[in-house]
């Protein structure tokens, strides 16, 4: 007597555009989805990509030359640096990094000038304190180009040919307590990772205690659905919404932020909508846990956080403690960062991809099945 | 141990049992209502009538009885029934930011009527809304929530409708015209279980039922339901009722006393004794008494104050 209900596309399709209808009619949302990407990638990106100057940085000067002079007042006046004193040695410099207090540490060896006018390629040496790595890294970019400007204008005349060669100096540079030397690039490609792990998480967290907290939820499960086609048709909307919010952030990446963009588009946005298909999976979930919308944010936040410290996309993960790495290991960010910096950065195909594609796809079937476990067929 | 699946009978459930947390919310509960049969389903707030309402469509899983909704069982069929049964929420549960026309598609859609479009145009004009069918439903007035409420889940042609208070909050005459509906439905050969707290509306159906706190106290049509409780009753007609109530109230063989304004209804099983009572006392007051037939309103609150008595410590 009872017929199995089986999944039906037609009842599939009625919630799918239900929710298309209700989206359209819900204008704070829609606000939402074209606003938190352009107001956090404005926030995030330009707060994080300005370009810093005036940082404090110290000399250690064994040798006093013109040519050393002339060096220091270059850094000067690229405006990146700002000379705050004098370090009689090493230990002091080292200590000075240590607590912060100047973000770089430039190292005149004794002998420089002598070394130079010999031939002998001497080198400066510039320590910077690599835990803030965004702050140093455009003035350490600036840093050869200003020795190079040195070069032109200390060696002439009968020290000619020395600015000839292909370098009369060399600025070696030591990042300190940063083994991973993040660049400002890495920041917007992360960014989309954090931007649709917010906004998945958040909207989908919502869909369902909103149809509790409304007392619709009664009558859909009065309805003939099964839970499947209620979640998958509840998500469908999403991933259009998350490959929307991809484009605008990889716009802004392109022409705001002249990110450079090595890899496929097309791999692209097929890992993104991978990454967003993991987030949906886990908004939904929490959607069934949460009793109401109230409770459906505070989880969102409490997952959001771990994903913003724990994935890479603020401190390097080789950084972190092994325990720390292992908790990272379980969230989607840290694929997706490895992921889209991977393809945007470093042109990664197919075959460097699949060890981070793949964990993607484990989460998204496990937790998606959690979530379907976790339905509540009945009001009990 | 499923009831049998009597073919004459639209539910028909046995010692069905509720709890939540340590609270016994459907105590025993068994109610037969017969095919084509308007079945009003009374109790106070919070006596379990939407709990178990909500157990015979599926919504809630019982914790022990059993029983049948159109031959189907309440525990393992609850997918058949739900594509059989037209379920109407107590509080209005279909989507505010969809227009009517929406809500109806949607519903139409999920229960995958035939002819969609045609039925959904059909209902639009029952309902006389054709012209507001594009007006969002939480715009729509408390009588028009109700009335597209019931549209809609009449839509997939229920066999049986369970209505949840269908017309809380509704005027006398949206009232009238809902019952009269209603009524054209079991015609048809509808069953219809409905709960309310509208005497006028209790003395439409053709059975009742009464419950308070989660045990069903009477069942029958509504004379049996008045016999079942042996009560005799006197109205008294004059003015300052009030005192007289109270006076009233301390007697030998008055059971309950209920003030309609100008009337007092005083009753009492023991007959007699009450006759004696009433008569001592109105003799002095310049108020007139007359015996009258118990009424479903008079046994209602009878039944609601013993039951208060006897599980009186429960909230």
């Amino acid at each position: 007597m009872s017929r199995r209900n089986g999944f039906s596309l037609v009842r599939w399709w009625s919630i799918v555009r239900k929710e298309f209808l209700q989206l359209r009619r819900d204008r704070v949302t829609f606000a939402m989805i074209v606003g938190i990407p352009i107001l956090q990638m404005a926030l995030f990106g330009y707060a994080i990509n300005t370009d810093p100057k005036h940082l404090d940085t110290a000399v250690i000067s064994a040798d006093n030359s013109d040519i050393t002079r002339s060096f220091i007042s270059a850094m000067k006046n690229s405006d990146y640096f700002k000379f705050v004193g004098q370090l009689p040695d090493e230990a002091a410099g080292r200590d000075a990094l240590n607590r912060g207090k100047v973000l770089f540490v430039v190292t005149i060896p004794a002998g420089f000038t002598r070394q130079l006018l010999r031939h002998e390629r001497p080198a400066l040496l510039i320590e910077a304190d690599g835990s803030d790595p965004i702050a140093g890294a455009s003035a350490l970019a600036a840093v050869n180009g200003i020795a190079q400007s040195v070069i032109q204008k200390e060696l002439t005349g009968p020290l000619a040919p020395l600015a000839g060669s292909p370098a009369a100096f060399d600025v070696e540079i030591h990042r300190l307590f940063n083994p991973e030397g993040i660049t400002q690039y890495n920041v917007v490609p992360g960014l989309m990772g954090v931007i649709l792990t917010l906004t998945m998480v958040m909207m989908t967290g919502l869909a369902m205690t909103r149809e509790r907290e409304r007392g619709t939820m009664e009558n859909l499960l009065t309805m003939p659905s099964t839970p499947i086609e209620v979640m998958t048709g509840k998500l469908i909307p999403y991933i259009g919404i998350g490959l929307i919010q991809s484009t605008i952030i990889l716009l802004a990446a392109r022409f705001v932020f002249h990110v450079p963009f090595f890899g496929n588009i097309g791999a692209v946005y097929l890992v993104a909508l991978l990454f967003v298909a993991a987030n949906l999976t886990v908004g939904i979930t929490f959607s069934s846990l949460a009793g109401n919308q109230l409770q459906a944010v505070q989880l969102t936040v409490f997952y959001f956080l771990p994903n913003i410290l724990l994935s890479g996309f603020m401190f390097p993960f080789q950084g972190m403690p092994k325990w720390a790495q292992a908790l990272g290991n379980l969230l989607p960010l840290t694929y997706f960062n490895r992921l889209i910096r991977g393809i945007m950065l470093k042109g990664n195909g197919w075959a460097d991809s699949w060890p981070s594609a793949w964990p993607l796809m484990v989460f998204t079937l496990v937790v998606m099945t959690v979530a379907v476990k976790t339905y509540r067929r009945t009001l009990d | 141990m499923s009831a049998s699946a009597n073919p004459d009978f639209a539910i028909d459930v046995k010692d069905l049992n509720k709890h939540f947390g340590d609270k016994h919310v459907v105590n025993n509960v068994s109610m037969r209502v017969r095919k084509g049969e308007i079945f009003g389903f009374l109790g106070p707030n919070g006596s379990g009538k939407t709990t178990t309402i909500r157990m015979m469509c599926g919504l809630l899983k019982p914790d022990s009885g059993s029983g049948t909704c159109l031959g189907y069982d309440i525990r393992r069929d609850s997918a058949d029934i739900k594509r059989n049964v037209g379920y109407m929420t107590q509080r209005f549960s279909f989507w505010d930011d969809l227009t009517i026309r929406e809500n109806l598609d949607f519903v139409a859609r999920m229960y995958q009527v035939p002819g969609r479009r045609d039925v959904v145009q059909k209902s639009l004009e029952d309902l006389g809304l054709v012209g507001r069918a594009g007006q969002l439903a939480g715009e729509l007035s408390g009588g028009w929530k109700q009335r597209m409420a019931l549209a809609a889940c009449m839509l997939h042609n229920p066999m049986l409708l369970l209505l949840d208070e269908p017309t809380a909050g509704v005027d006398p005459k949206a009232r009238c015209d809902f019952w009269d509906e209603l009524q054209g439905l079991a015609a048809r050969g509808v069953s219809v279980l409905v709960s309310t707290h509208y005497m006028d509306e209790a003395v439409r159906c053709h059975k009742l039922a009464y419950i308070a706190y989660g045990k069903l106290l009477a069942q029958g049509s509504a004379a049996e339901v008045v016999a079942s409780q042996h009560l005799s009753s006197w109205a008294i007609i004059g003015e300052k009722l009030v005192q007289l109530q109270e006076t009233l109230r301390q007697q030998p063989g008055v059971e309950q006393t209920v003030s309609f304004g100008t009337v007092l209804h005083v009753s009492g099983t023991d007959a007699d004794l009450l006759q004696r009572t009433v008569a001592a006392t109105v003799a002095h007051q310049g108020v007139r008494a007359q015996k009258i037939d118990t009424g479903l309103e008079d046994v209602f609150i009878y039944m609601m104050s013993r039951s208060a008595d006897n599980f009186g410590d429960r909230p």
